[in-house]
């Protein structure tokens, strides 16, 4: 009952003074919508650069050659041209937990199809390749493990490589030659749009690896091999098994390849848009800060302003910890209905944002919280400097203030 | 039954100049229940640092002040507040009424401290309603002090002095911002409290006022030069009927067509 008191009374003098409550509110408003939308865009932005790295295929795991060197000059990730298929097929046969896998090997050629040419990349991958990078066909389909296994002329091409070599009729069916051999386009994917590197993944013709190696490209290597686990808890398991394969398969030479996960890739890839949202935050925090500080300046004025009501309320019974629990509340109050118009806002800016700009905008719950709760700590920070000094004013000196 | 306020020798020093000023030199005082007590005196007399004191808002630098048999040099800050909220009810010179609050709520307010906090709102409610009736203001409950006249905003706030049923009514220059007719009317209303027993002290400077009380006291230099009961005391009623006469009288003359 005693806190309802002093509830009602923090109420009624905040009622007393609907307009000066509600500017002081504002710098809580305004900081508060501020961190709401300037997060949002972050977390948009973050949700993004997700999306695009999920589009790589889910639960991935790349295995990438290692470094050569040849005469002292060492040639970087990449360039050890000591993956094979062999590897690959070792994988498949040995690790647990796979449900898809694909070789890789990547090349630029020039391509030559109705009367048109195109230079686009010419990969060599495995039928497994759409389902492990999640890619699925447009039209079409995706060659088979029969055809890589007889080294068949057969290939799926990108939207992009559609669009620029046939560009009024449907590809499926026909030819295009690679290095003058005529590959049977068996399908056309579904656009993939930019890479998270920027580049077209759409500007590309797919070709079964065997056939990429003794036809087309004639070597022994390969670029890459995608791995795709089961579950995601699985997919650092899988990753040291196939660790442990390839080390135990070079028999004691250095290690030359490198195993990654798309989480590492992802963690890389964030990292940016997770540095932008803290700045966003910073700022917003900033002005959240001076929401509080605006609060701290209204209520010592307001202090000042009703020193006679407090002499008032010291005078016919009030204790000091009565005035320091009322001026406290009433500034708690302030700053936390501030930071619930605030998050409403917020919520609203970054829709409007979003809905105007294109923005990609996902409205945090864990912030939403944060900055309820933070609002009210400034309140209870800023409140407590003047709400104490009105405590400690003399009944006397009080009555007496003019 | 012992007098609700008995002091004894108390002194008061203001140490806080540069020369301490000796406020009040050695004042004794008892007070029966049921009397109505003005203190009088010129500026610098003492009497508002006596009446200070007797609010229990100042402490005596000597001497014994019982209230209601309680010594108040033994309570702390917090028990001198609860002590003014139960005992006493005060009534002050400018109103000091909370602006934009209605008439109720300021009624109201000292039920909100001290032992009434466990009362429920609606309790609080009829009381105060209650207070405001004894005044004769029921039907201003939910006006704004600013929308009540000098004498509306006194009377609101003796209710208020009244809600905690004090042992106790002190009063600092009551009238001191009112017109000599409104005057009248809240000393009717200080009249009429007195009637029903509730004990009276306020501080006034104007010699009219004080002879609605029934005892009189007047301070010089901080010590009692004169306490005497009053004679020939003028009562509220009757003089407000003398002047209503008066007003009709000079109404009639100042419009002779009627």
């Amino acid at each position: 009952m005693r806190f309802t008191n002093t509830l009602r009374v923090a109420l009624r003098a905040l009622r007393r003074n609907t307009m000066r409550s509600m500017l002081t509110a504002l710098g809580m408003i305004i900081g508060v919508a501020a961190v709401i939308t300037m997060v949002s865009i972050g977390n948009g932005a973050k949700a993004q650069v997700e999306a695009q790295v999920a589009s790589l295929g889910q639960n991935l795991i790349t295995v990438m050659p290692g470094s050569s060197s040849s005469g002292g000059s060492r040639g970087g990730w990449g360039s050890s041209t000591s993956l094979t298929p062999e590897d690959a097929d070792a994988i498949l046969a040995d690790v647990k937990d796979i449900d898809g896998l694909s070789p890789e090997i990547r090349d630029r050629n020039q391509i030559l199809a109705n009367g048109l040419n195109w230079n686009t990349n010419v990969n060599g991958v495995g039928p497994d390749y759409g389902y492990v990078r999640n890619w699925p066909m447009a039209s079409g389909s995706m060659f088979t493990d029969q055809d890589v296994k007889s080294l068949a002329k057969v290939c799926v091409i990108g939207k992009t490589v559609a669009d620029q070599v046939f560009p009024n009729e449907d590809p499926v069916g026909q030819t295009l030659r690679i290095r003058n051999l005529p590959f049977r386009i068996l399908g056309v994917m579904t656009p993939k749009g930019f890479s998270i590197f920027g580049s077209d993944e759409d500007d590309v013709v797919l070709i079964p690896y065997t056939s990429h190696m003794k036809r087309v490209s004639r070597r022994t290597n390969i670029s890459m091999i995608r791995i795709q686990a089961d579950l995601p808890e699985n997919i650092a398991s899988v990753k040291l098994a196939v660790e442990d394969l390839l080390t135990q398969r070079r028999r004691g030479r250095e290690p030359d390849f490198a195993v990654r996960t798309q989480e590492e890739l992802a963690t890389a890839a964030t990292a940016t848009a997770k540095t932008m949202t803290g700045l966003l935050a910073g700022i917003a925090g900033v002005s959240l800060i001076v929401g509080g500080i605006g609060i701290m300046n209204i209520m010592l004025v307001s202090v000042t302003e009703r020193t006679r009501e407090i002499g008032i309320r010291l005078a016919i019974g009030a204790h000091g910890r009565d005035v320091l629990t009322q001026f406290l509340i009433e500034a708690i109050l302030l700053s936390s209905l501030g930071g619930l118009i605030g998050v409403g806002i917020g919520i609203g800016g970054s829709q409007l944002l979003s809905a105007y700009n294109g923005w990609p905008v996902v409205v945090p719950t864990m912030w939403i919280v944060i900055s309820v709760v933070g609002s009210a700590f400034v309140g209870i920070i800023s409140g407590f400097y003047p709400a104490y000094k009105a405590a400690q004013l003399d009944p006397i000196d009080a009555l007496r203030y003019e | 039954m012992p007098p609700v306020v008995q002091i004894k020798d108390i002194h008061k020093i203001y140490e806080s100049g540069e020369v301490p000023v000796h406020a009040v030199r050695g004042v004794s005082l008892d007070i029966q229940r049921g009397e109505f007590i003005a203190l009088m005196g010129a500026s610098g007399s003492g009497k508002s640092t006596l009446m200070n004191m007797l609010g229990c808002l100042d402490r005596q630098t000597k001497g014994s002040y019982l209230l209601d048999g309680i010594d108040i040099d033994k309570l702390d800050r917090n028990e001198l507040a609860d002590l003014r909220n139960q005992k006493l009810g005060f009534v002050f010179q400018g109103f000091n009424l909370l602006a934009r609050t209605t008439a109720l709520e300021n009624v109201e307010l000292p039920m909100l401290y001290g032992r009434h906090r466990k009362a429920s709102a609606d309790e609080i409610r009829e009381r105060a309603m209650h207070c405001l009736e004894i005044v004769g203001l029921a039907n201003r409950a939910d006006h704004m002090p600013n929308q009540l006249s000098g004498g509306q905003q006194q009377r609101v706030a003796i209710a208020r002095g009244l809600v905690n049923q004090p042992q106790v009514l002190l009063a600092d220059e009551p009238t001191g911002n009112l017109d000599s007719k409104t005057s009248i009317e809240v000393m009717g209303v200080f009249q009429k409290l007195n009637d029903q027993g509730i004990t009276i002290v306020m501080v006034t400077h104007e010699l009219d006022v004080a002879r609605y009380c029934k005892r009189n006291l007047i301070l010089r230099d901080g010590v009692v030069v004169r306490d005497a009961p009053v004679e020939d005391r003028s009562i509220a009623a009757a003089e407000m009927q003398r002047i209503q006469a008066a007003e009709t009288a000079a109404k009639l003359t100042a419009n002779p067509a009627a």
